[in-house]
């Protein structure tokens, strides 16, 4: 293959990959809670809808992210009443949460003509290092080329990383989604602990649809996702909800997305919609790996509570 | 924290007044009073469903009583969570542990522990864990999973929790349960050692040899009511039998019906467990018409794949199994249901009944393929109503209502049912898992009785026990189970508690 073009693909896999991570990432620590979202697609798109908007009203950057962050995590608010304090199943609120903030997303679109989808942002996601480093031979373009939100996505995986499995909070996190009855008992506020992280994976989406329509696209259309969220949900579990391997399955993820213009300047022509179902192939092909060996399946399998609510006098 | 107890103190630790809780209308404590002193090891006897786990679970913290009031050291508290609890210095051991599987015996003790910093640290831990460990005869390594430990070791990383959070009010649900007899001497050595201390120590059990071996005072509850307390030096096991069941208990005498042909060989049979690691091995058994075959061990050393490998659930890797001279070592389960092979699965809920399905349904679910309950592909719903209701009159299922889920009716009946699902098929041969677990005395009473005239009729039954006292009562012979392999069969004279526990914890008769 021609080494420019797959340096190139490379490092658009990185960006494309950046949404992918950020929403996954976010969903990951909400699994851990015990609390499965499936709405990812819905905050992606509400969160990420209203991230764009802020963008193309003076707003920096990084005050962009922080709204399409908050958008997305009141979004999550929603599935966490329902899951947590009502004890609605998650399966069902999620998905009807895909569909609210996708709904959401294409009425503010619409709003005034749609002028939302013809607006672009005041500003654009620039490199962080000069070009002197950008010019360097492969680390260049692959490591030192991206704008921040990719540095702070490699931090927020460091982050996860070290909450998760080594902080009392995130023993604490774990406890919850292995065994709620458990964490009850030895003080840990179960309700709390699955709305906070709930918020957080919606965070996580709203970054990740703002950074895709600000930054990626640099517009907004209806439906523009294209799945992403539900990449994003496959990926947590390709990852066997483990953040560093996150981190590298969201970049194979996005590889696969842009393989397809890869292999069409190369004159392959594969149609998209074959592409666009590897990362969920992968995902099961992941799945059948791990659970042919027991260690392995016990290592990286589920939060042993995800999706099961918790009554203290349930009896 | 974890420092000794310099002195031991006196007096009243806790007290509980009026206690009174209902679920869901029924009430599971009526107007319970209970006082606790330090130093002391008190039992609450009560059959199941006599309201002790409740009350201990109002202790705790963990339900909040419909009226009455708890003091704890003089003082009149408001327990709103287990956490509070555990702030008081209550601290309960569950029945279902509350470990989380998946985390490291250190994990488990850290969580939620007031003093450890944000950052998890070991040494401390490991310090302290030690020093508690050999002061109370509770070693085990804070390195280790939960999951690997055996159930004796994972409570003790329960009991171990609470002493490193401080708990000075011990409460132990039924602990001896999941336990082999040496394992429980450990355990009441423990205790013993932990009272001494001056901590003041719940134990619950219905079981009577226990309360008169550790407890230094009894209160007995009946039906969600408090019918007595008094020292045990005071009390003797027919008083507190009669208290705790409120009428006396006649003996099941089992008469002695000659044993017939062999009708179930389980020849030299190896099996996987779920973790892919061989769940029994070289098992051999042999069942004869009119016999009991019980087999004894503590949980989780294979009977449950024993089961499921004669019922057809799990294949095994080597061996054979026969049944009335037929290889069924492949058949499907219905070719074994065909050949008249019954199941009473351990877990009555989850594999005995479809629990939202209502009872005449599930009493269909094997007779169901025939006439008179269908007719080519369409089922008689009048023809399975009747069959239900003969049944209930039968084996005494009481609490049905119409089309309402079976998971309404209590243990016991579901139990029956069950019973009377598989024992109207007229079987060979029954397999029966835990047949009594968790049930009250009447109830299991009522289920020996059947499994005794089921045999005497001619069935060959293996029946799979944790509860030696059953073992011992019915079995004609004794089979010990230990990690997957046979360690001896005994003649039913020939087996007593103290050598089958021996043998239940892996120690051969030479070792003893």
């Amino acid at each position: 293959m021609n080494e420019s073009v797959l340096l190139l693909s490379l490092a658009s896999a990185v960006v494309i990959g950046t949404p992918i991570l950020l929403a996954g990432l976010g969903e990951m620590m909400t699994e851990h809670s015990g609390v499965m979202n499936l709405g990812i697609e819905g905050m992606l798109l509400g969160g990420g809808v209203v991230g764009f908007w802020m963008s193309t009203q003076q707003a920096s950057l990084p005050l962009a992210m922080a709204v399409g962050a908050l958008v997305g995590a009141l979004f999550a608010l929603i599935h966490a009443y329902l899951a947590v304090t009502l004890r609605v199943n998650q399966i069902v609120s999620g998905l009807a949460l895909v569909v609210t903030g996708t709904g959401f997303a294409s009425f503010v679109g619409s709003l005034n003509d749609s002028s939302l989808i013809y607006a672009r942002p005041v500003s654009k996601f620039e490199p962080v290092f000069g070009e002197a480093f950008r010019d360097l031979p492969v680390v260049g373009p692959l490591v030192l080329g991206h704008d921040w939100v990719v540095y702070m996505s490699w931090v927020l995986v460091a982050v996860a990383a070290f909450w998760l499995f080594r902080t009392r909070a995130g023993l604490a996190l774990r406890a919850v989604g292995e065994d709620p009855a458990t964490a009850d008992t030895v003080g840990i506020p179960v309700g709390l602990t699955r709305y906070v992280y709930t918020m957080i994976g919606g965070a996580g989406a709203g970054m990740g649809g703002t950074y895709l329509m600000a930054g990626i696209f640099s517009t907004y259309q209806h439906g523009i996702s294209a799945g992403l969220g539900w990449i994003a949900f496959a990926l947590v579990i390709f990852a066997g909800w483990r953040p560093w391997r996150a981190l590298v399955a969201a970049y194979v993820f996005g590889a696969l997305r842009n393989l397809g213009f890869s292999l069409q300047i190369l004159g392959v022509d594969i149609p998209p919609d074959v592409l666009n179902v590897f990362p969920f192939f992968l995902t099961i092909v992941a799945l059948m790996v791990i659970s042919a060996r027991p260690a392995a399946a016990r290592r990286f399998s589920a939060p042993s509570a995800l999706t099961v609510p918790y009554a203290r006098e349930s009896r | 924290m974890a420092e000794s107890v310099p002195e031991v103190p006196s007096g009243e630790a806790a007290r509980l007044a009026g206690i009174t809780k209902h679920f869901f209308g029924v009430a599971a404590n009526e107007d319970v009073d209970f006082d606790l002193r330090w130093g002391e090891i008190h039992a609450l006897l009560g059959e199941n469903g006599a309201g002790k786990s409740t009350l201990c679970s109002v202790l705790a913290g963990l339900y909040h009583p419909d009226s009455g009031e708890i003091h704890l050291d003089g003082d009149r508290v408001d327990l709103g969570s287990p956490h509070q609890a555990l702030d008081h210095g209550v601290g309960m051991v569950y029945q279902h542990f509350r470990l989380v599987d998946r985390f490291t015996v250190a994990e488990n003790l850290t969580l939620g522990h007031p003093e450890t910093g944000f950052f998890t640290s070991r040494r401390s831990l490991e310090r302290q864990v030690g020093e508690l460990g050999r002061r109370y005869g509770l070693e085990v390594s804070p390195q280790a999973a939960v999951w690997q430990l055996s159930v004796g070791e994972q409570q003790r990383v329960e009991i171990l929790k609470l002493l490193y959070r401080g708990v000075r009010i011990l409460i132990l649900d039924e602990p001896t349960a999941v336990l082999t007899p040496q394992e429980s001497q450990n355990l009441f050595g423990t205790l013993r050692a932990l009272a001494d201390d001056g901590r003041a120590i719940i134990f619950v059990t219905h079981k009577l040899d226990e309360v008169m071996a550790v407890a230094d005072r009894v209160t007995v509850l009946r039906d969600g009511r408090k019918v007595g307390a008094m020292p045990t030096s005071e009390a003797d096991p027919a008083t507190l039998a009669r208290l705790m069941v409120g009428r006396d208990l006649s003996v099941t005498e089992r008469p002695r019906t000659a044993p017939g042909e062999p009708v179930l060989s389980i020849k030299g049979v190896t099996a996987e467990g779920d973790r892919g690691l061989e769940a029994i091995r070289d098992v051999e058994i042999e069942v004869r018409a009119s016999q009991i075959v019980g087999v004894a061990g503590v949980a989780g050393n294979g009977q449950r794949e024993l089961a499921e490998v004669v019922t057809g659930l799990r294949r095994p890797k080597r061996g054979q199994i026969i049944m009335g001279g037929v290889d069924i070592t492949r058949s499907t389960t219905l070719e074994r249901i065909k050949l008249g092979l019954g199941f009473v699965p351990e877990d009555r809920m989850r594999t005995g009944m479809a629990g939202g399905l209502p009872l005449a349904a599930n009493l269909a679910l094997k007779a169901y393929r025939q006439p008179p309950l269908s007719k080519g592909p369409v089922l008689s719903k009048q023809a399975m109503e009747d069959r239900a209701r003969t049944l209930e009159k039968q084996f005494d299922i009481r609490g049905v209502r119409g089309a309402l889920p079976t998971s309404l009716l209590s243990g016991g009946n579901i139990q029956r049912a069950i019973l009377a699902r598989e024992l109207s098929a007229r079987p060979r041969v029954l397999v029966a898992a835990a047949p009594t677990r968790g049930l009250d005395v009447a109830a299991i009473q009522a289920i020996r009785q059947l499994l005794i005239e089921e045999a005497d009729a001619g069935t060959a039954i293996l029946m799979i026990s944790e509860d030696l006292e059953e073992i011992l009562d019915l079995s004609d012979e004794v089979i010990v189970l230990y990690e997957g392999q046979v360690m001896d069969r005994l003649p039913r004279d020939r087996a007593d508690p103290d050598l089958l526990g021996m043998l239940m914890a892996g120690r051969g008769v030479d070792a003893a």
